[in-house]
């Protein structure tokens, strides 16, 4: 327990929630803000003061409700966080209640992404593994002390089994909420003793997810269900080119719209106030804007290519370099070159862009899919001219966010606020976006383009790896900034790219960063979601031009990375690498390819097939999916962000594509930004490496791997490499 | 004032005839289970049904449903397909982030009610036009085979 020191919360907040033991885990600011990935905090000595972050209230009618600090956006954290809790508690599932955290870094930092409370990064699981389990086992012994001291027996001969307390020499048994009120007024174990894994019940196993019912009856709130009294709802006409101001307009044909009730400048664009949606939406047809656009950004697609594509010439800043490349490019037998080019994505989620603000004398209340406290706190508060913890949230679930409600600028919560400003308060605002808002509001999956050279000896091994990305930085001139760009390398830039993990001995990888004015953000996978699929598929290139096997020359190459080669090797295995594929009818082409990527330090390779027809359409059949994340603390959640992360991933390579005319965007909505639907889908199977190591995360991971994996499927069906994204094949 | 009848019972709505019936469900009924995903009837995450078929309730004007029975998530369970579905969407763990499943539930009723032992082309047609964006396509298929299989 070095550096942590449990806190009986009890005597200070049980009484207002009514509950008996309310338990957490004090988390000193200097360790939070200390420990960086992949460090454990307990080697960090504590300093600093030490405020109570509480995680488990045990109510007198025996539900054991866990506070989630992390975002249920559908990876399954008010799931897995529980499990922990349940875990070292020895509860009964279904006791179990999930409640999410306010906002309070003090106490629900989020101990992998600094100084900060927030979702992202697939950090949830791993840097609350510890944590949450700490806090059940604490729990745990403050309920056995408290049955001792009842029974007067013993406490090591007390046990507890699925939420039953239990004296068996003496044959008695109680259970938590008979004991929380007496539990509650003892003092918290300095040390607690964590399971031996071998003695888990949950944490391996399936349970049922905790929020599936209220997911499919209707009655599971989002941001988009909450209605306050007198709330009004606001839609905002936004200028057609990023960077662009309003003019002084006139509102008369918008407010002559029955139900609208204000109209309001904003920094942002027009908000229209209305009592219901449809009136907000008539009110904001009506409304005729025109913008200053002497600030606009007007380039299209095209044109920013064209400036990638010229950059990339030149050679870019060192993000790693091993060796000699440039020399080794020299004495090649055989060189290659490749160049490869992506599209700005939007995130799309099923529920668009939304928030409700109440603003009062003293305060800000908001409800919203909240991903980033500690960021929207602190945005809020500056345009209120407020403390952040005057800024109160409640986080409810998020129908989707794939990284966007995660933004270092909070845009739309910051849009819902200065609505609620502008009207000085008066009534709480819903901001909502339409799906054609959503859409076209920026915060993209930046373009990119990037230029690959390799050199082959002649025996065919790879002697040298010349990567150069362009693109622009996702954390330049954010908060983030100073922490992850080093020496004008965005380390979002080039992940994936400058920790290849293959044995290459010249290997240089060189990054621009263009300033374009496209508002850009993070986006399932970040950097992966580009550099997965260029080494990857050029990758099959080289092994193809030295008459190699893809699956055989990445085994090779992997042979000091075992992780990666696992995971490869068990890809393969399930998907019978070696035996040809069958074409169902005359003339499709089949073909399987092989990826294998880490990122957020877990490790997929997936093995996909796919059949081409001869009219040129094609499609993905299957695909074998592997992974190692640590020890798969709910395989079923695991299996299923496998599988969603293959769908999103797979959606960009089929259809995903946002392009710029003259600095406006073209698409709109899902006919023209097509998601994948159900005929799309492939057969999945998932194979989890057994693993002890401690989990890490499964929300992203199984995205970057799919249009990779794809892609080389194509190539050995076709013999035609794929090189630019969407994905594009001639008949 | 136009009335209309919502998983059985009678209600009346004084909105303008144009309004949506998702918006009227939603804004003026106080029934937040159909959501809004597109407006453009190209996502299904607003499917309710009217006098039995699926519908779009953001392309439906409330003048479309006058006087017709509605049917929407929240009333579902009391049909046997609802019923089934439901427990086979949680027995199987579907919903991520849930928010497009109010309407995928939505549609498989409506098929089942219509086709009992549907094939797998048949679900695929019947879903064509609801979107996950979190993926859960082949669970939501498993879960229909599975309801169907569980229909006395």
């Amino acid at each position: 327990m070095n550096a942590f020191e449990i806190v009986n919360l009890s005597r200070r907040d049980f009484l207002k929630a009514g509950a008996g033991l309310t338990l957490g885990i004090a988390v000193p600011d200097a360790l939070a803000q200390m420990a960086g990935p992949g460090q454990g905090g307990g080697s960090v000595v504590a300093t600093g003061r030490f405020e109570p972050n509480a995680f488990v209230r045990i109510g007198t009618d025996n539900t054991v409700t866990v506070i989630v600090k992390h975002l249920e956006m559908g990876q399954g954290t008010y799931t897995g966080l529980p499990t922990l809790v349940a875990e070292e508690l020895d509860a009964d599932w279904g006791q179990i209640r999930v409640e999410g955290a306010p906002a309070d870094a003090s106490r629900y930092n989020n101990l992998l992404l600094g100084p900060m409370q927030g979702t992202g990064g697939s950090t949830a699981m791993a840097n609350s593994f510890e944590q949450m389990r700490k806090a059940g086992a604490a729990a745990r012994a403050m309920l056995v002390a408290a049955a001792a001291e009842r029974w007067n027996v013993a406490p090591d001969s007390i046990t507890i089994a699925r939420g039953a307390v239990m004296h068996l020499p003496s044959n008695r048994r109680t259970n938590f909420g008979q004991l929380a009120a007496n539990a509650a007024k003892l003092p918290v174990p300095q040390e607690v003793k964590l399971k031996d894994p071998k003695d888990f019940v949950f944490i391996g196993r399936r349970v049922t997810r905790t929020d599936s019912r209220a997911k499919s009856n209707g009655t599971a709130i989002y941001t988009q269900d909450v209605k306050l009294p007198g709330m009004l709802t606001a839609l905002v006409a936004h200028p057609p080119r990023f960077g662009a101001k309003p003019k002084p307009f006139d509102a008369a044909r918008a407010k002559a719209v029955k139900g609208v009730v204000d109209v309001v400048a904003i920094p942002q664009g027009v908000a229209v106030l209305a009592n219901d949606f449809w009136s907000a939406k008539k009110g904001r047809d009506a409304l005729a804007v025109e913008w200053d656009e002497s600030g606009a950004f007007k380039l299209g697609s095209a044109e920013i290519m064209a400036q990638y594509r010229a950059l990339a010439a030149t050679p870019g800043l060192p993000a790693r370099k091993e060796g000699d490349p440039a020399g080794a490019l020299a004495r090649a037998a055989k060189t290659l070159e490749a160049s490869y080019e992506f599209p700005y994505l939007a995130h799309a989620c099923m529920e668009p862009m939304n928030c409700v603000v109440k603003l009062s004398a003293d305060g800000c209340e908001i409800w919203n899919g909240e991903q980033f406290q500690s960021i929207d706190q602190g945005a809020v508060a500056a345009v209120l001219a407020m403390k952040p913890e005057q800024v109160k949230i409640n986080m409810l679930f998020a129908g989707g966010s794939f990284g966007r409600r995660a933004n270092p600028q909070a845009d739309y919560v910051v849009e819902a606020v200065q609505i609620a400003k502008a009207i000085d308060g008066r009534a709480p605002v819903k901001l909502v976006w339409t799906r054609e808002d959503d859409m076209r509001a920026g915060y993209y999956r930046p373009m990119y383009y990037h230029a690959l050279k390799a050199g082959l000896d002649a025996q065919g091994n790879l002697i040298a790896w010349q990567h150069r990305i362009v693109g622009q930085s996702i954390l330049g001139g954010t908060a983030f900034e100073g922490m992850m760009v080093k020496d004008g390398i965005d380390a979002t830039s080039v992940e994936g790219a400058a920790n290849l993990p293959y044995a290459v001995p010249n290997l240089g990888v060189e990054l621009h960063s263009p300033r374009m004015g496209v508002p850009v953000q993070w986006w399932r996978s970040v950097g992966s979601t580009h550099t997965a699929f260029s080494t990857e598929t050029f990758l099959d290139e080289l092994a193809v031009a030295a008459g190699k096997d893809p699956f055989q020359v990445r085994r090779a190459l992997l042979a000091k990375s075992p992780r990666h080669k696992a995971v490869l090797e068990m890809a393969a295995a399930e998907a019978d690498w070696s035996t040809p594929l069958v074409s169902a009818r005359v003339g499709d082409r089949r073909g399987r390819g092989i990826a294998v990527h880490e990122s957020f330090n877990t490790v997929v390779a997936q093995v996909a097939e796919v059949t081409v027809r001869r009219d040129g359409s094609w499609r993905v059949d299957r695909v074998m999916c592997a992974v190692d994340c640590g020890l798969a603390v709910n395989p079923d959640v695991v299996r299923a962000q496998m599988e969603g992360g293959i769908a999103f991933g797979l959606t960009a390579a089929l259809h995903g594509a946002i392009t710029l005319k003259d600095g406006v965007v073209e698409q709109s909505n899902f006919h023209d930004y097509m998601p994948l639907r159900m005929h799309e889908m492939p057969r999945i199977g998932v194979y989890i490496v057994r693993s002890n190591e401690k989990p890490t995360g499964v929300g992203e991971p199984a995205t970057p791997v799919i249009a990779p994996a794809v892609a080389n499927a194509l190539f050995a069906a076709t013999g035609k490499p794929i090189r630019s994204l969407p994905i594009r094949i001639q008949a | 004032m136009i009335t209309l009848n919502v998983n059985g019972k009678p209600a009346s709505v004084d909105a303008d005839p144009d309004t949506p019936l998702l918006w009227v469900l939603r804004d003026h009924l106080g029934m937040t289970g159909t959501k809004y995903g597109c407006g453009m009837a190209l996502c299904g995450a607003c499917t309710v049904h009217v006098n039995g078929q699926p519908a779009r309730s953001c392309s439906t004007p409330l003048s479309a449903a006058a006087g017709k029975r509605v049917t929407t998530i929240e009333g579902i369970g009391q049909t046997k397909e609802g019923r089934v579905l439901q427990e086979a969407w949680v027995a199987n763990d579907v919903p991520q982030c849930g928010y497009c499943q109010s309407g995928q539930i939505m549609s498989a009723a409506a098929l089942l009610a219509k086709v009992k032992r549907p094939t797998d082309a048949e679900i695929e047609s019947a879903m064509g036009g609801n979107v996950c964006r979190c993926g859960t396509y082949n669970r939501i298929s498993l879960a229909v085979r599975q309801a169907s299989r569980n229909i006395k």
